[in-house]
C-alpha cells in the first residue's frame, strides 16, 4: 500500500447531538453541511464527490437513498453521491472512503458526511433496528441486544482480568465530565461514581450510564489534497492514515471475546501507513458505545497491554490533562451516538483539538497528533484514522 | 421484513431445532453455524454435516432487563455465550435457572424452547436454549440397581 | 410378532405452584381443597414452554430409551393435546422436525380432551400391526389453561409423555386395546374461547366413571383377565380422588393405583395424564408385571390397554430420566409469576 497524494481536512463540523424533534434527516444534514462549508470558506459548487455514512435511514425513518438525499438537499447535484454502511462505523467508513477518493488523485474536493435520525421511532424499535448490526439469525433471533453483547464481553473481561464495576463507572463519569464542557454534547450533566453504580441495570453488568444514548445528529468534513487545502486554511489537518478492518459478524465466532481484532488490525496498519508510533498520539476519540468498549479500545489500539486499561482509567490518566486523554468531547456516552454520524463527529472533535479550538477545560494542551477509532456492531468493523498538524 | 417473514423463520429452522452444524473432516474443526468452507483448510477441507451433542459450558453471561421487540415478556432473561463441548460457541438463553445461579464455567445442556412469538396471531419460533446440566436422574436407577444387587447378594458398585 | 412399547419418555416443567398460593388469591381454604381434590401442588410451564416444547422433550427421552431406533425409521407421529400452540398447523410437524423424523413420516394432531395421546397410541398400533410402518410415535402433552378462580385452576397443569410403538426389542407388550365412546357434554371449549367450561358434578358419574369403568371391564372381558391379573392400574387423573374411586368400583386393590398416581404432586397434565402415570409405572415395574391403563377424555371416551412388561425394561429405562426425577425437581412460584407464565393477564 502506498499513498498517491497527501490528503488534508479543511474543515469539520457537527450539529449538537440529542433529541431533535423538529429536525429530520434533511435538516440535520443541511445544518452540518452548511457549517462545514462556511468554515472551510468554500462554495458548495466546489465539492466534487460526496460520501455519506448512515446506518439505517430505511428502518428509522423509511428513507433510503441517503447519498442522493444529502446531495440534493445540500445543493450538490450533479456530483457523485453515495451512502456507505458499516453499522455504527458508517461514519468512519465514509471518512475512509472520502480519503480514498482524494488520495487516489481522482477528486480534489470531497465532502464526507454522517447522519442518523433515531428518535422518530420508540426506543424498543430503535433497539431492534440497531440489532441489524449483529448477526440477526444467530444473535438477535435468540434474544441478544447490543447492551447484551457488550455485557457478555464485559462479564468475561471482568472475569479474566479481575476488573471491577467501579472502573466502568469511572469511564462514564469522565465522559460526562468532558461532555459537561462541550456545548454540542447530548448530555451536559456531570454524574458521580455512586450514581453510575446504582443506576438501573440494562444488561448485567452494564447499567444505564454504561450505555450510549439514542441520538439524532449529523457531521460533515471537507477533504482536499494538502496543497489545495493550504489555500483555504493555515491549519490543514493532515490525514496520515484512515484504515478500516473487519472481523466476524457475530460475537460467538470471535477468536477472543475480549479483543476486537478488527481494531488491532486497523490500528497496526494505520500506524504503519502513517510511519508513527503509539507514543506520538496526544489525544484519542474511541468508540465507547458502552463503557467496556472504551477499555477494550485502549488495549486493542495498542496504548496499553490487554487487561491493563483499568489502571490508567482508575488513576484518571484518561482525563484532559492526563497521560492519554480519551473522548475529550464526552465520547459516544455524553456527546451522543447518532450512529451513522459518530465516525465523522469524532473527526470534527479531533480537528478542534488539533487546532486548539476546543472549549476551556477540555482542550488538550499542544495536541499535535490525534487518533479516531470507530467500530461497527460488536466489532465486525473498525476504522482507525490518524490526524496530525505536522508542524502547520 | 414482511409481516411474517415465513421463509426467514424456516431457512435455519432445522439447525435451530437440532443444533446442526458442520465439521471439517480434514482438520476435525467443528463449526456452528454450519459453514461451507473450512476457515483453516479452505478448499482442501472436506465439510460434512453434524449434530452437536448439546452439552457445553457457560463462557460468559448477562441478564437482560431491557428487552428488544418480541421479547418484552421474557425479561429478565439470562443470555449467554455457551461453549459447546465440541468447540464452537453459541449465543443462547439459559433457562430453568435462577438469576444468581448462573456462573462462568457452569455445565449446561441444550433443550427445546420457544424463542419468540410474532404476537398472538403470528408465527411461533422455536429453537435451542440451555439449562443447567443435571445428571441426578441417574441416581434413581442406581438406588434401584443397588437394591436388586443387595437382594441377589451381589456387591454394588 | 408381539407389538408394544419400544421406548417411552416423560417431561414435566420445573415450576410449581402450591394450592395454598392459589387459594389465598380467591379467599378459599387450602386444606379443604387439598383434601377434596387429593392434589397438593401443580406444575407450571415457563414462559417459553408450550405443548410443542414439552412434546419434544418427552419425545427425545423416548428416543433415548428406544436405543438405536433412527428417526427415519419412525413412520408416524401423533400429538394429542387440548392446548396445541396453533389452531391450524400441527404440533406434530414441529416435533417431527425437532427429532429428525421428517420427511418420510405421517403426522397429525389429535384432539379428544385428555385422551388424545392414547388415541394416537391406537393409531400407531394399527399402522405397525398392519405392516405400514416399522415404528410409530404418540405423544400426549398439555399446558392446560383454566379460568382464574375456577376449581380447575388448582389442577390444570403442564406435562407430557411420548411412546414409541413397534415390534422390535419391546420393553412392554400391548396385548390388547379397546375403547368406549359416547357424546357426553361434561367439559368443552369452543373455538376462540380462552378457557374451557365444565358441568360441575356431572363430570363424575355419567362422564368419567361411566366411560372408564365400562371400557376397562370390556377390555378385561375381551382378554379374559380380571383385576387380580394386574400388578398396576393407571387411570386418567383429573384429581387425586377419581382414580381411587374408579379402582374401587372395578375391584382393584387401591395399592395398585398408587405408583402411577402422579397427580398429587404435579396436578392434571390433561393429555399427558394417563401416559405419565404409565411412565411412572414403567420406571419401576419388573419384567412380567402386568399393567392396565385406561385413559379418559371429556366429550367423552376412554381407551384401555393391557400391557405386560418384558425383560428389556430393566436396561432400557435407565437411559432417560424417570418421572420421579421430574416430579421432585421443582421450584415454587408465587401467584403473580404463575399468572405471568400462563398469560392470565390480558395481552
Amino acid at each position: 500500500m502506498y499513498k498517491k497524494r497527501e490528503v488534508a481536512i479543511i474543515s469539520a463540523a457537527t450539529t449538537k447531538c440529542g433529541e431533535h424533534w423538529g429536525k429530520g434527516i434533511k435538516d440535520l444534514a443541511w445544518e452540518a453541511g452548511v457549517k462545514a462549508v462556511e468554515e472551510a470558506g468554500i462554495s458548495g459548487k466546489d465539492i466534487e464527490y460526496l460520501v455519506v455514512g448512515n446506518m439505517s435511514g430505511g428502518m428509522f425513518v423509511g428513507q433510503e437513498h441517503i447519498g442522493a438525499l444529502v446531495a440534493d438537499f445540500l445543493g450538490l447535484n450533479p456530483i457523485p453521491s453515495l451512502r456507505v454502511e458499516a453499522a455504527c462505523a458508517s461514519g468512519g467508513i465514509a471518512f475512509s472512503q472520502g480519503y480514498l477518493a482524494v488520495a487516489s488523485g481522482l477528486y480534489d474536493m470531497v465532502a464526507v458526511g454522517g447522519v442518523e435520525k433515531m428518535t422518530d421511532v420508540e426506543p424498543e424499535q430503535a433497539t431492534s433496528v440497531l440489532s441489524g448490526a449483529m448477526d440477526f439469525e444467530w444473535e438477535a433471533y435468540f434474544g441478544a441486544t447490543f447492551p447484551g453483547l457488550y455485557a457478555l464481553m464485559a462479564r468475561r473481561y471482568m472475569y479474566e482480568y479481575n476488573v471491577k464495576n467501579e472502573t466502568l463507572a469511572n469511564v462514564a463519569v469522565k465522559n460526562h465530565f468532558h461532555g459537561s464542557l462541550n456545548p454540542l454534547a447530548h448530555f451536559r450533566n456531570k454524574i458521580t461514581v455512586e450514581e453510575a453504580l446504582t443506576a438501573p441495570i440494562v444488561a448485567d453488568p452494564l447499567r444505564k450510564y454504561d450505555c450510549s444514548p439514542i441520538s439524532d445528529g449529523a457531521a460533515v468534513a471537507i477533504l482536499a489534497p494538502l496543497e489545495v487545502a493550504k489555500k483555504y486554511t493555515d491549519t490543514p489537518i493532515i490525514v496520515e492514515a484512515s484504515v478500516p478492518a473487519s472481523d466476524t459478524l457475530s460475537l460467538l465466532k470471535r477468536r477472543d471475546v475480549c479483543t476486537i481484532d478488527a481494531t488491532v488490525n486497523a490500528a497496526n496498519k494505520a500506524f504503519q501507513f502513517a510511519h508513527m508510533e503509539r507514543k506520538d498520539i496526544d489525544v484519542i476519540e474511541v468508540h465507547d458505545c458502552f463503557t467496556i468498549a472504551e477499555l477494550l479500545a485502549m488495549e486493542d489500539l495498542g496504548f496499553c497491554k490487554k487487561g491493563e486499561a483499568s489502571k490508567m482509567i482508575d488513576e484518571g490518566q484518561t482525563y484532559v490533562g492526563g497521560k492519554l486523554p480519551v473522548n475529550t468531547d464526552g465520547g459516544l456516552k455524553a456527546a451522543g451516538h447518532p450512529v451513522g454520524a459518530t465516525g465523522v463527529r469524532q473527526i470534527a472533535e479531533l480537528v478542534k483539538q488539533l487546532r486548539g479550538e476546543a472549549e476551556r477545560g477540555r482542550q488538550v494542551d499542544g495536541a499535535e497528533v490525534a487518533l479516531a477509532h470507530n467500530v461497527g456492531g460488536s466489532g465486525a468493523t473498525a476504522v482507525v484514522t490518524i490526524l496530525s498538524r505536522r508542524g502547520t | 421484513m414482511s409481516t411474517t417473514a415465513a421463509p426467514a423463520h424456516w431457512r435455519r429452522m432445522r439447525e435451530r431445532y437440532r443444533l446442526l452444524g458442520s465439521k471439517c473432516e480434514t482438520c476435525s474443526t467443528t463449526f456452528f453455524p454450519s459453514t461451507r468452507v473450512c476457515s483453516k483448510c479452505r478448499r482442501k477441507g472436506k465439510i460434512v454435516p453434524i449434530e452437536f451433542s448439546g452439552k457445553g459450558k457457560v463462557f460468559s453471561y448477562t441478564v437482560i432487563y431491557s428487552a428488544p421487540k418480541m421479547f418484552e415478556h421474557y425479561t429478565p432473561a439470562i443470555v449467554a455465550l455457551v461453549q459447546l463441548e465440541e468447540g464452537p460457541k453459541v449465543l443462547s438463553q439459559i433457562v430453568d435457572c435462577e438469576l444468581n445461579e448462573v456462573k462462568i464455567g457452569m455445565e449446561v445442556e441444550a433443550c427445546f424452547r420457544k424463542l419468540f412469538e410474532q404476537d398472538r396471531s403470528g408465527i411461533i419460533s422455536y429453537g435451542f436454549k440451555f439449562r443447567p446440566l443435571d445428571d441426578r436422574w441417574k441416581d434413581y436407577y442406581k438406588i434401584d440397581l443397588n437394591l436388586k444387587d443387595q437382594k441377589k447378594g451381589r456387591p454394588h458398585t | 410378532m408381539k407389538v408394544g412399547i419400544v421406548g417411552y419418555g416423560a417431561y414435566v416443567p420445573k415450576w410449581r405452584i402450591r394450592v395454598e398460593n392459589i387459594a389465598e388469591v380467591w379467599g378459599q381454604d387450602a386444606e379443604t381443597i387439598k383434601k377434596g381434590l387429593g392434589v397438593e401442588e401443580k406444575s407450571v410451564p415457563s414462559m417459553d414452554e408450550d405443548t410443542a416444547t414439552i412434546a419434544v422433550e418427552a419425545a427425545r427421552n423416548a428416543m433415548r430409551r428406544a436405543c438405536g431406533v433412527k428417526g427415519c425409521e419412525i413412520g408416524a407421529i401423533y400429538v394429542g393435546s387440548e392446548s396445541h400452540p396453533y389452531a391450524v398447523k400441527p404440533t406434530a410437524v414441529t416435533v417431527a422436525e425437532a427429532i429428525g423424523l421428517t420427511p418420510n413420516v405421517t403426522a397429525a394432531d389429535i384432539e379428544f380432551a385428555c385422551k388424545a395421546g392414547t388415541a394416537g397410541m391406537q393409531a400407531c398400533l394399527g399402522l405397525v400391526k398392519g405392516g405400514y410402518i416399522k415404528y410409530g410415535m404418540t405423544i400426549g402433552a398439555d399446558t392446560s389453561q383454566s379460568a382464574p378462580g375456577d376449581v380447575l385452576e388448582y389442577t390444570a397443569a403442564a406435562g407430557g409423555a411420548a411412546y414409541i410403538i413397534g415390534e422390535d426389542n419391546i420393553l412392554a407388550e400391548i396385548e390388547g386395546t379397546c375403547s368406549y365412546t359416547q357424546d357426553v357434554p361434561d367439559f368443552w371449549r369452543r373455538e376462540g374461547s380462552l378457557y374451557p367450561r365444565h358441568a360441575g358434578r356431572f363430570t363424575g358419574e355419567p362422564a368419567y366413571f361411566e366411560q372408564v369403568t365400562k371400557c376397562s371391564k370390556n377390555l378385561m372381558e375381551k382378554l379374559g383377565t380380571s383385576p387380580n391379573d394386574y400388578n398396576y392400574v393407571v387411570f386418567h387423573m383429573p384429581n387425586g380422588k377419581f382414580p381411587l374411586r374408579a379402582a374401587s368400583l372395578l375391584g382393584f386393590d387401591i395399592k395398585k393405583v398408587l405408583l402411577g398416581l402422579v397427580v398429587q404432586k404435579i396436578g392434571n397434565t390433561y393429555s399427558g395424564s394417563s401416559l405419565l402415570g404409565l411412565a411412572a409405572v414403567l420406571d419401576e415395574a419388573k419384567p412380567g408385571d402386568r399393567i392396565l391403563m385406561t385413559s379418559y377424555g371429556s366429550g367423552a371416551g376412554s381407551d384401555s390397554f393391557s400391557i405386560t412388561v418384558t425383560d428389556a425394561i430393566e436396561q432400557k429405562r435407565t437411559l432417560a430420566p424417570p418421572v420421579k426425577y421430574y416430579v421432585n425437581r421443582k421450584s415454587y412460584l408465587s401467584y403473580s409469576i404463575y399468572a405471568k407464565n400462563t398469560r392470565l393477564f390480558k395481552g
